[in-house]
Formats: structure tokens, sequence, C-alpha cells
């Protein structure tokens, strides 16, 4: 499991705290200065007939922009660019740790859980900021009879605040899982003959292909997720 | 949005913070590095600062100027196709202006050469009956002349007819006669 270990580069303390700069650290700055360079790069020209990778970066920004209009209406375009940054961090997270050396920053669950806790607290104070306490009706659904509400209100409360753990728990164990298979199919090309390799090596190259998908897959996940609890905080549709 | 996020985030980094000192956790952890909790803080820090930089980067620079493009080319594309559709409602005017135009010369050219074909005929019609009145006049000229000339004929007959009776009465008797005593005789034969 050392591929999961975080290691400090610098050792850092700032007013006692441990902020100490580590190989997690190191991918996340990564990763930003990744999707900060290929959207600003990409939208360099500005082209009206955009060159390959400013469609790229258009295509991007027209299909988060399209998951939330979709699921928040055009007045949901505010929480926009929260929105894309959650995915396009999480999405670009995910795939440079499939590159083998690489740490991934979404296999550690302090981190999802914190990415999964800002979406809910967002969610929840968007809520109760918009409808008041008449944001507590979420837990109560219309049109059930008034003799199930004992039993469907707790239901309700624990499934709302169980959100943040199903929404990190989901993004970091497809990650763990993946890089542990991954490491473990590995190990196997390394431990057996040379006639043996062949198996597990064709294995871990099918199988990087689907972590990628996975890669991606998870942060749409996670993005339609946000998207889904912040409408319910916005339009309280339940 | 940034003040909240990172409100956020630094808490969760302090309240990590927290469980890492009280908690039961030994400082070395054998278990999944996942779970070590001294190395919560440095991680909770460091996504604060790359997500909340991230935030500002995406909200303030990158994601305005794809969201320009996009509206300028929707923009574009609206104007072009609002020009292709004047356009073509021009065209279309031009069209039905040309087709009336068509029609109007047809309407008009059919009616000269009605009227041209009345006139033509009217004036054959007078022409006609000049010549018919023509014609008839001297019909009535020729009756006459031929009603004149038998009549003249006729009484020449008399004449020619009492000097033949006068030759021949004076050959006969060899004694000349009048031409009353001849008529005379003559008449009652002449049927006079």
């Amino acid at each position: 499991m050392e591929q999961f270990e975080i290691r400090k580069i610098w050792d850092l303390n700032f007013l006692g705290h441990d902020i100490s700069f580590t190989n997690s650290s190191l991918m996340m700055i990564v990763a930003l200065l990744l999707i900060s360079g290929f959207m600003i790069y990409a939208m360099n020209g500005r082209s009206l007939v955009p060159t390959r990778i400013q469609s790229l970066a258009e295509i991007v920004y027209e299909y988060i922009a399209g998951m939330v209009k979709e699921n928040l209406g055009e007045e949901g375009m505010k929480y926009f660019p929260w929105v894309f940054s959650i995915f396009i961090f999480i999405l670009v997270l995910n795939v440079i740790g499939l590159i083998p050396g690489n740490f991934t920053v979404t296999s550690h669950i302090i981190v999802t859980f914190a990415l999964a806790a800002m979406v809910w607290l967002t969610a929840t104070f968007i809520g109760f900021w918009k409808h008041g306490f008449g944001y507590l009706k979420l837990f109560v659904p219309s049109g059930v009879p008034l003799w199930l509400m004992p039993v469907i209100v707790p239901i309700e409360l624990i499934s709302y605040f169980i959100r943040p753990v199903s929404h990190s728990v989901r993004l970091f164990a497809n990650m763990m899982a993946g890089h542990t298979m991954l490491k473990v199919f590995a190990g196997f090309a390394v431990m057996l003959p040379w006639w043996g390799k062949i198996a597990p090596a064709g294995f871990m190259v099918a199988f990087t292909g689907l972590e990628l998908l996975v890669a991606f897959l998870q942060a749409l996940i996670f993005t339609v997720l946000t998207c889904i609890y912040v409408n319910d905080a916005v339009n309280m549709h339940h | 949005m940034f003040a909240g996020t990172t409100l956020l985030l630094t808490a969760a980094a302090q309240a990590a913070e927290i469980v890492a000192e009280n908690g039961a956790m030994p400082h070395e952890s054998v278990g999944l590095p996942q779970l070590n909790t001294h190395h919560f803080a440095p991680q909770l820090f460091w996504l604060a600062v790359t997500f909340v930089t991230l935030l500002f980067v995406m909200s303030k620079i990158a994601l305005p100027r794809v969201g320009e493009v996009l509206e300028e080319r929707r923009d574009r594309i609206k104007r072009d196709l609002d020009a292709a559709s004047r356009l073509k409602a021009e065209t279309d005017k031009a069209l039905a202006d040309y087709e009336k135009a068509l029609a109007d010369a047809r309407s008009n050219a059919s009616g000269i050469a009605k009227e041209t074909r009345e006139k033509l005929a009217a004036e054959t019609e007078t022409e006609r009956h000049r010549v018919d009145d023509q014609i008839a006049a001297k019909l009535r000229e020729a009756d006459k002349r031929i009603a004149a000339t038998k009549s003249k004929a006729t009484s020449a007959i008399g004449e020619i007819a009492t000097d033949t009776a006068k030759a021949v009465v004076e050959k006969l008797i060899g004694q000349s006669v009048t031409p009353d005593d001849v008529k005379k005789v003559l008449r009652p034969v002449a049927g006079e």
C-alpha cells in the first residue's frame, strides 16, 4: 500500500499547524497548473472557428454548463464556476494519478470527504438561506400519509446526513480499489517467470483503459451528485 | 464564493488537526495510509489552497473567456442566420414582383391583341358594307342600262320591221309605200 503513502517533501509549519508540502500537495499543484494552463492556453486565440485545443476546452465547458443548466436551471449558472472547478479538479487528479509512480490525491478519503463536505455544507447553507426554515420541508415529503411520518422523517434525515459520506466514499473507494488492483497485477507480472508475465501484463493494459473510464466516470458522478444536492437546496424538488 | 469555500476547507483542516492530536491513532500508523490522521491537516490545507486558487482562476479568468467566445459565436451565427433570412425575404419579394410584372405584361399584351383584333374586324366589316353597297349600286345601274337597251332594242325592232316590210312590199307591188301605211298595217301584227 505504499502507493497511497503520504511523503513529506518540505516540512512546513504555520503558527504551530502542520502544513507540510507532501507528494499529495505536489499533485494538487500539478493539477492546478495543468488545468489553468490548459484552459488559458486553449482560449488564447479566442477564435470564432476554434482550434482543436480550443474546441476541447469548449466541449468541457459546454458539457458542465449543460449539466448545471439541466439540473439547476438558468439561474443556477452562478454556481457554474464552482461545479466546473470540482469536476475538472477531480477529473485531472484521477487521470494524472493513473500515470505509474504518480500519487492519486483522490484515493485519500480525507480529500474526497473534504470536497463532499464542502458540497454538502454549501447545499445546506443555500437551502436555509433561500428557504429559511422552510428548507426543513425537504425531510417531510408531500403526499405521504401522516402515520408514516415518524418513519419517513428519520429516514429522510439520515439519508440527508449520510450524503457527504456516500458522496466521498464512492470516489475514494473507486480510486483506491482501482489502484490496488493495478498494483496487485503489476506484482504478479514482476513475480511470475518470464512465460507467465504476459497474462497479468495484458490484463494491466486492459484494466488501465477501464481505470481511465472509471477516473472520468467518478469525476462525472461526483459532479452530477453535486448538482443534484445543490438543486435540492435551490429548488426543493423532492 | 471564495471566502465561503476557503472558510469551509480551513475549518475542516483545523478539525482534522484536532482529531490528529487527540486521536487514538499512533503517530506512525501501520494500517492504511489513508487513515493516518497526521496527514489529514497538510492535505486539507493544500486542498484548500489549490482548490480556491483553481476556483479563482476558473471563475475570473478561464471560464469568462470561454463563455465570451461561445456567446460571440452564438451571436455571429444568429446574425448570419438573420441576414440570410432577410436576404431570402428580399429575394422572395423580388421574385413575386417579377412574376406580377410578367402577369401584368401578359394581360396587357392580350388586351392589346384583343383590341387590335376587334378594330380590324370592325374595319373589315365597314369595308365589306361599303363594297356591298358599291356592288349593289353598280348592279342597279347595270339593270337600268339593260332595261334601257332592251326598250331601245324593242323600238328599233319596229322600225326595222317597218323598213323591211316597206322594202318587201315595194319589191312585191313595185310601188312605193309610205312608212305610215306600213306601220298602220303592221301595228296589229306587232300586237300594239
